[in-house]
């Protein structure tokens, strides 16, 4: 019988990965109660803005219209990522890659067809 | 320790050093300065860092970001009068312990730029100056002997006692109050608790 190495070492393990990064932060928290100068100020405490003052909310919203550039970006780039390797390997494909393939390309060509009805390629 | 008790041991071959001295020793060689250049004395502070000047063997070759990460200002380039706000509120930002360093004529005095309206006549107006460089702009091995100059004056600080250095005074300021923009000059011109103009005295 086959005497298998017990997993206590991954606990031990486990315990280090913990106290690697935690260490090092609490050293640095115990030395900044103790030794550190306690200088803090209005200026110093405020949020880093390469200098300047900060304006307004840094929680601003998107326009959710973006995904339009998400969709298109996705027919046009991503698709000719996959269509390389697809044309390079054409010859030789197995029938269910070539049908997953051709499912793949076809979904994205919908999407296409679905862009062009809505007028999103036309420019305004 | 006795000096002469420790000269006697070094002799000997026996090493002493004091915590304070060790605790100097890695602050001085562990310097970060701030990323930024204000113009052309940058191109010396960056052919600095790099392999042929070789800021690292020094141990600030780690150039920071951000002002939260970094002990040493190096003020290179001309200050004008619209970005010495700026330079004055990164500076209030960095932590302490922290030093300047004024590269270059413009950053110490203006420089060949001192009658234009719109350039500050020397950062130290502003902000405590801890070494000055003249040149325009100072070669590397300029701004290597003013790092050398600091590192020096980083040994020899104290860190305790009356003497003590600055950043461990509690009464000393950690911030300097940033100037304003005012109708032809910022507002105040300079800052009196740092700067006083020189008093031209004639002797007859």
């Amino acid at each position: 019988m086959v005497n298998y190495p017990s997993y206590f070492f991954l606990a031990v393990f486990l315990g280090i990965a913990i106290l690697f990064p935690l260490g090092p932060l609490l050293l640095a928290r115990l030395w900044a109660a103790k030794f550190a100068p306690q200088k803090s100020g209005e200026q110093k405490n405020a949020v880093y803005e390469c200098g300047l003052e900060t304006k307004g909310d840094a929680r601003i919203q998107f326009k959710s219209h973006y995904y339009l550039y998400a969709i298109i970006f996705l027919i046009f780039d991503v698709e000719t990522i996959f269509l390389l390797p697809f044309a390079v390997a054409f010859t030789g494909l197995p029938f269910g890659a070539f049908l997953a393939l051709v499912v793949f390309l076809l979904l994205l060509v919908e999407g296409l067809a679905w862009a062009w009805m809505k007028g999103v390629l036309t420019w305004h | 320790m006795d000096e002469g008790l420790r000269n006697e041991l070094t002799k000997q071959g026996v090493f002493t050093t004091t915590l304070e001295e060790l605790y100097n020793w890695g602050r001085k060689n562990s310097v970060w300065p701030l990323q930024f250049g204000l113009a052309c004395c940058a191109i010396e502070m960056i052919a600095t860092s790099m392999a042929r000047y070789d800021l690292a063997r020094f141990g600030a070759e780690v150039f920071r970001p951000s002002p939260r990460q970094a002990d040493l200002m190096i003020v290179a380039g001309t200050v004008t009068k619209k970005m010495a706000p700026q330079v004055i509120r990164l500076y209030n930002q960095m932590p302490e312990p922290k030093y300047v360093i004024a590269m270059g004529a413009c950053a110490i005095s203006g420089g060949p730029f001192k009658q234009g309206y719109n350039v500050l006549k020397g950062i130290d107006r502003y902000i405590p100056v801890d070494v000055h460089i003249p040149g325009c702009p100072p070669r590397p091995e300029a701004l290597i002997h003013a790092f050398m100059t600091l590192q020096k004056a980083i040994s020899g600080q104290k860190l305790s006692g009356p003497n003590r250095a600055q950043h461990l005074q509690p009464d000393e300021p950690s911030e300097f109050p940033i100037p304003q923009f005012g109708e032809h000059d910022l507002v105040p011109p300079s800052n009196p608790a740092v700067w006083k103009a020189p008093q031209m005295s004639q002797h007859l």
